[in-house]
Order: structure tokens, then sequence, then C-alpha cells
């Protein structure tokens, strides 16, 4: 068998190959993006992005009843958008398997809050694995397929970040030879849910609760390791490794499965011990349900609900050890994330802060727009919430301030779940301004392929869809399109569609420089020019990070290597000072 | 406990740490050691500050270095540096490339970047080498080799083969830039 070193995300794309997946189907979202990339090698998988997550689970659904395995990935929020499938089909169940792999991300290392998604298990009544390595993350992608199709129910496989993204070795098997060919198969009582379909499959639902409680406790992806016999330990998943590298000697109950519980299996091993700690992230999901059973134990009594865990902070916060952090303090400049030297994004957002905009963000690159000197963000929720908000803020305020509302939202995010927004907007006649920011691209996770770049997952052609016609279409009468690199054009644009008493939407249209495709559009960079360099600092309100602030000549500077020759500063600044690099500089 | 090795890469998005970081664990996978690997992707990359952790040794859990027991700090920019060396063991060792990129506060004027960091780093950790990396990589024949350069660096304080690390650059790097890479390498071993 071959040995190599995968990510968490790259074997669950191994081990989907493996198990015979045929579909797979996802929206993008750190840390989950790299399943759907890395499928893209196995030329037997048909793998897609779709616009949402509910999208990609539909899809998925669709592909399981024609009897196909299919995986669909998402992120830790993502499973908020596809909830609404997710539980019905927990009472459909599935025909060929379905295995739905939610990314949490303990620590928001990229993401807007820190849902613990075993929850979701929980409420929908579905079972759930989590790996606690690249070979679990692989052997228990095909297992839980396996469990799908046998127990007739969809199944979870829940990863976090430190799995998503950690690599380590991995033994590649053979993909899975006796694949069914899918078909037709008409099951109306089974997949049809109305009322009186539904209420008899919810009866079946308990009832496979039951039994898969049962039989996980017989399973060898629940298993006990003994060491010193004193203190005993439940946990799972990346948690395990934390315990297995800083209390060699306790005994450990390793849980594949974090839902349904093995209740005997707990209560026969937690007889053994006056101690036992539940080492889990985030909430206190085994705890509680272990609790609920009149097992006295210690967790999160001892362990933050916040954030995720480390070896230090396990050891200090079970053993009081002191923590030892990276440097924070003040006099060490942070260094947060920031758009990018060229990003189309920052002269947009250095108007909207000029033009005292209020704006309702969303998620994308450009909520870095909220970072200072751009400073132009005031809200940001979920994916397409900037739109609805934008709405009903301005249902409340008076016609002045109703003005400075502005809502921003990338072009995915926008077909993600704006376009409905857009739709009310129109339809309930809100007043606010719609800022479209397209470049093309799904950019923050990474520059995967939508359904405006033109190109598919597999990096074929794709039909663009066109937003002018689409704007237009759901009824905003006010459209205007607009080369975000042209400032005094997104000033005068920004601010006249601000003043519309009407629904308006701007599109700001400028390809992502990071996309190899678009390098063409790179022009030489500029210099500044120190003779006509007033320091007046106008060009540091972009916060690019081309342009430094030199101390000592008291004048800007820019860096050539990074420098894209956007221009946007040169509009900055009353003074001519910027200049193109020509052939002597 | 067994004998596990502890390598902690920072530096600034866009430098090239995570292919850095792949080599160094592709080194290890070929020396027939269990290796993990972390870091994180998304936001972070934009401009952020990045590190990616590298663990090898018999058998390793954990794929974040447990604080405190660092034993290379594998640093490709100055101020970066000094925002991990608390995590570093007490006899830990430094790899520094001489970089200084501006984070926001100091490009816009409203922090100094910190003064005097290789004494700084010296005074804690005796055992620090400082790289010229940029200079080194321009030599070899292109600025974006900064990181290979670096390795070549670690390369001479790792009792590993040369002839593992040569392999690990040849799987990892693309064949059109694998001469100047190779190039860029050499030079970092002459590092003393």
């Amino acid at each position: 068998m071959k040995k190599v070193l995968l990510s968490g995300n790259e074997a669950i794309a191994r081990g989907s190959y493996e198990a015979g997946a045929l579909v797979a189907c996802a929206y993008p979202g750190t840390p989950s993006t790299e399943i759907l990339e890395n499928i893209t090698q196995y030329q037997e998988i048909n793998a897609s992005w779709a616009p949402n997550e509910k999208v990609a689970l539909e899809v998925g659904i669709g592909a399981c009843f024609g009897g196909a395995r299919a995986l669909v990935t998402m992120k830790h929020v993502g499973v908020n958008v596809a909830a609404d499938p997710l539980f019905t089909l927990s009472y459909t169940g599935v025909r060929g398997g379905l295995v739905l792999v939610t990314a949490d991300d303990p620590e928001l290392h990229s993401s807007q809050n820190e849902q613990d998604n075993r929850n979701f298990a929980k409420f929908a009544k579905v079972p759930m694995l989590e790996p606690a390595d690249s070979q679990e993350a692989l052997d228990y992608t095909k297992l839980a397929f396996e469990i799908s199709e046998q127990f007739d129910t969809p199944v979870f496989l829940r990863t976090t970040t430190r799995i998503s993204h950690s690599k380590s070795a991995v033994f590649l098997g053979e993909r899975r030879k006796d694949i069914p060919v899918p078909t037709l198969e008409r099951n109306p009582a089974k997949l049809v849910m109305l009322p009186g379909n539904a209420r008899k499959r919810h009866v079946i639902v308990e009832q496979r609760t039951l039994d898969l409680e049962k039989w996980a406790c017989q399973q060898s992806f629940n298993q006990i390791e003994t060491g010193a016999g004193k203190v005993g330990v439940i946990t799972s998943g990346v948690s395990y490794q934390y315990v297995k590298e800083t209390m060699p000697d306790v005994d450990i109950l390793k849980l594949g499965m974090v839902y349904p519980l093995p209740k005997q299996m707990i209560r026969d091993f937690a007889a053994n011990y006056e101690t036992l700690y539940i080492v889990e992230e985030l909430d206190p999901f085994i705890e509680e349900q272990v609790q609920a059973m009149g097992i006295k134990v210690t967790g999160k009594d001892k362990l933050s609900i916040c954030g995720e865990l480390t070896p230090g902070r396990l050891q200090h916060g079970l053993f009081g050890k002191e923590l030892l952090t990276e440097d924070t303090s003040a006099d060490l400049p942070q260094r947060p994330p920031n758009m990018c030297p060229g990003c189309s994004h920052r002269g947009v957002f250095m108007e909207l802060n000029r033009a005292k905009a209020y704006v309702t963000g969303d998620i994308g690159c450009y909520t870095l727009g909220f970072m200072p000197p751009l400073s132009a963000m005031d809200t940001c929720i979920c994916m397409g919430a900037s739109i609805g908000n934008a709405t009903g803020i301005s249902k409340v305020l008076s016609a002045e301030e109703q003005r400075k509302v502005v809502a921003v939202i990338g072009d995915s995010t926008f077909l993600h779940t704006g376009i409905n927004g857009l739709l009310d907007m129109v339809y309930n006649q809100s007043p606010a301004t719609v800022i479209i920011l397209d470049n093309r691209i799904t950019a923050m996770t990474g520059r995967q392929e939508n359904p405006t770049s033109g190109y598919a997952l597999n990096k074929l052609e794709a039909p663009r869809v066109d937003f002018e016609q689409l704007c237009r279409a759901v009824g905003v009468k006010h459209v205007k399109i607009i080369d975000p690199y042209n400032i005094a054009l997104t000033r005068k644009t920004i601010l006249e569609e601000m003043a519309r008493p009407e629904t308006s939407v701007i599109i700001t249209t400028r390809p992502c420089m990071l996309v190899p495709r678009d390098n063409l559009e790179r022009r030489p960079p500029l210099f500044v020019d120190h003779d006509k360099c007033t320091g007046c600092k106008a060009c540091l309100r972009l916060g690019c990070p081309a342009i430094t602030w030199d101390e000592v000549n008291k004048k800007s500077n820019i860096d050539k290597i990074i420098c894209t020759g956007c221009k946007v500063c040169q509009q900055t600044c009353g003074f001519d000072a910027f200049q193109e690099c020509g052939d002597n500089s | 406990m067994n004998n596990v090795k502890n390598i902690l890469l920072a530096g600034v998005g866009g430098q090239g740490i995570l292919l850095a970081s792949e080599v160094i664990s592709e080194v290890m996978l070929m020396a027939g050691l269990d290796v993990k690997k972390n870091e994180i992707h998304g936001m972070s990359q934009r401009g952020g500050s990045v590190v990616s952790h590298v663990r090898y040794g018999e058998k390793v859990y954990s794929s974040i270095i447990p604080e405190g027991e660092v034993d290379i700090l594998f640093s490709f920019e100055m101020l970066e540096t000094c925002r991990y060396l608390p995590l570093l063991r007490k006899n830990g060792r430094v790899i520094v490339n001489d970089w200084k990129i501006a984070p926001p506060s100091v490009a816009l004027g409203k922090q100094a970047y910190p003064e005097n960091i290789t004494e700084s780093i010296r005074q804690q950790f005796p055992a620090t080498t400082v790289v010229n990396g940029l200079d080194l990589a321009l030599a070899a024949g292109n600025s974006k080799t900064v990181n290979t350069v670096l390795l070549g660096a670690l390369s001479n304080i790792l009792e590993f083969d040369r002839e593992l690390w040569l392999s690990a650059l040849r799987k990892m790097i693309p064949e059109r830039f694998l001469e100047v890479n190779l190039k860029a390498f050499e030079s970092g071993c002459l590092i003393k």
C-alpha cells in the first residue's frame, strides 16, 4: 500500500473516491474548500460547485436518490443554509449513500461564528463520525458511506480546522469495484414528504437512532485504550490527539462516532474511574449527554467553551499548568489580513468612507473593508445578509438617513443568497443602494470558480451569468456598471445612487488580481516622485500594502515588487507624485 | 514520551511558507518518520501573520506544537520571529530571514517597526542564524526562491541526508522553476 502525506481534506476526497462516490457537490468555505478542489483529480466523480450549500445538498440528494454515492461538503455555517433539505432528508433516508461533511472552525480562524455542528447531528437525528487525523478522515469517509446505506440515513462527517488542514501519513486503498449503476426507481411513500408519509418516516428515524446507538457499542471506531487504569478520559476528534500528547497514562474511550453516543459502552467505561474527564472542543456536547445518564464528569468546568483546544490549553485547564502564548504585547505591531495590492475593492471602500455611507456588509475578501484605514463597514452577519439588512434599516430611518444606507456584496455571495434580498428590495420598494463587487471569482476561500467566472470546477468553460440582465429582470430600474479603478467615476456613481430614493444597483467590475488567467491585466508598477510628494498622506487612506510611509523623509514609497500598477493611488494624489515605472526607474 | 522534534515556521502570507513546510514534511516522511504538519488557510493568508507547525519523530499525536516545545523557530520575516519566541524551548534554535515587511500600522506611519531585532533574539537564543534570503535568492536568479534559500539553511542544522532534500524539492517544485530553486537551495546550504 502506498503511504503519502495528506491533509484531512485531501484524505476525504481520496476516501470518497475509494468508496465509489459518483457525485460531489459543495459551496466553497474555509476550512472545507480543498475537498472538492482535490476531488477533481478523480475523473470518475462528477464534481461541481453549487451557488450555495442548500443547492449543493439538494444536488447530492438527487444523486443519491438515483442510486449513486454522493459527497456534499461545506463549512459549519454552510449547514445552516443547507438545514432545510437536511432535516427532511433525515426522514426520507437515502438510496445511494450520502455523506455530508461539516468542517467546523473552532477559534474562528476564518469564520463569522464558532458554532458546534455536533448539535446538528442531534437536532436532525443524523449520525456523525469525527476523524482524529488524515488516515481516519479517509477511513471514516468510506465508513460513512457504508453506514449511510446500511441504516438508510445521511451521515455527517465532522472535521475541524486542525483536522481539515493538518497533514499526516495515510495509506491509500483502491476504488470500490462493484459500483451499482444508477437508475430511476420510484418510491413516493418514502421520498414524498407529505404529512401522511412523513409521520410514518419519523417513527423509523427514532428507531434508527436507537439501532445505531446499540450497534455503535460493538464497533471498532469507538475504542478503549488502556493506560495506568486510574483516570478515564472520553474524547473524540482532534481533542484525542491533545489527550495522547499530554496525558500519556490515562485510559481513553475514543469516540469515532459522536452521535448517537454508545451509551452502554460509556456506562461500562465510566464505572471504572473515580475521576472521569470529558475532553472536547466548543460545546459540552458529549458531557451533557453523559451527565444526563447520571455519570459525574469533569469537563467544561475546567475547559473553555470558547476557542479551540491546544496541548497547552488542555494542561492549563485541567491541571493549572502555566500557559505560554505568542507575544501579543502592544509594542509588537499586529499583522492583520489586508486586501491585496491591486484589489479592485479598495477604491470602492475609500469612497464609501468619504461618502460617510452606512455600509451593511457581507462575507468575502471585502469584509476587510472594515479594517482601518478604509473603515467602511458597519454590519456583517452571514452570506447574503447585506441586502436584507439594508432594506430593514432603511424602513426605520428618516429620509435623510436612509440615503446613507449601502449594501455591499461580492459576486459569489450575491449569487449564494443575495438575489432573494434584492427581490425583496425591489418588491417592497426599498430606497437603499446595493453595490455588487464583481471580481468574477470566489476569492476569499482561495479563488474558486462560480457562475460569474465563466468556468466550472473542472476548469472547463461554463456559461457566465449577466448581472445587469439579472438585476433588471428582478425589477431594478437603475443599474450602473463601473470600473472600480476609476475613482472619480466610482465616487460620482456612489453619491448619485445614494441620493436616489429608489432601489439601485452599482456593479463594480474588475477581476481579482490573484487569478492567473487575469494576470494579463497587470501593469507596470508605480513609484513616488519625492520631489512632488508633499507628505500629505492622502494615498495612505487606501491602506494598500504596496504603499509605505517613509518616516525619515516624510514621504510615501511604493514597493515595486508587489505593486500591480492599478493606479488607484495615482488618483488620490493631488500633486502628481505617482509615476509609472519606465525603463529608467 | 518519544523524541518528537518541532519546527515552527513563521512569516507573512505570500512568502512561500506553506510550500516550505510541505518540503520539510516530505523529507521527514521519506526518512521513514511519522510526521504531522498544520497550518491555517483562508482569511489569514491575505497578507496576515502566518505560521505552520511541522512535527516529526517515531509517533506524533498533536499536529499543534505544544506551547513552549518549539525546537527550531524557522522564520521568514524579522518581526514575525519576535511574535513566536515565547513558544521556543529554552535551548531552542532560530533561523531568521533578514527581511522586514511593514505591517499596516507601520506602513501608515502610526507605529515604528521594532529595532535591533537580531540582537534581541541572539540575547535570548544564542543559537540564531540570520540569513540574507533575498540577496541569495536574487543571486540564484529569482526573488521568489527565498523560501528555498531558507530551506538550505535549515537543512544544515537537521540531521537528514542532502539527497532527501533534493528529491523532496524535485517532487514539490514545478519543472520550470526547479533549476533556479536547486541553485537557491545550494546557496542556503553554504550558510554557517
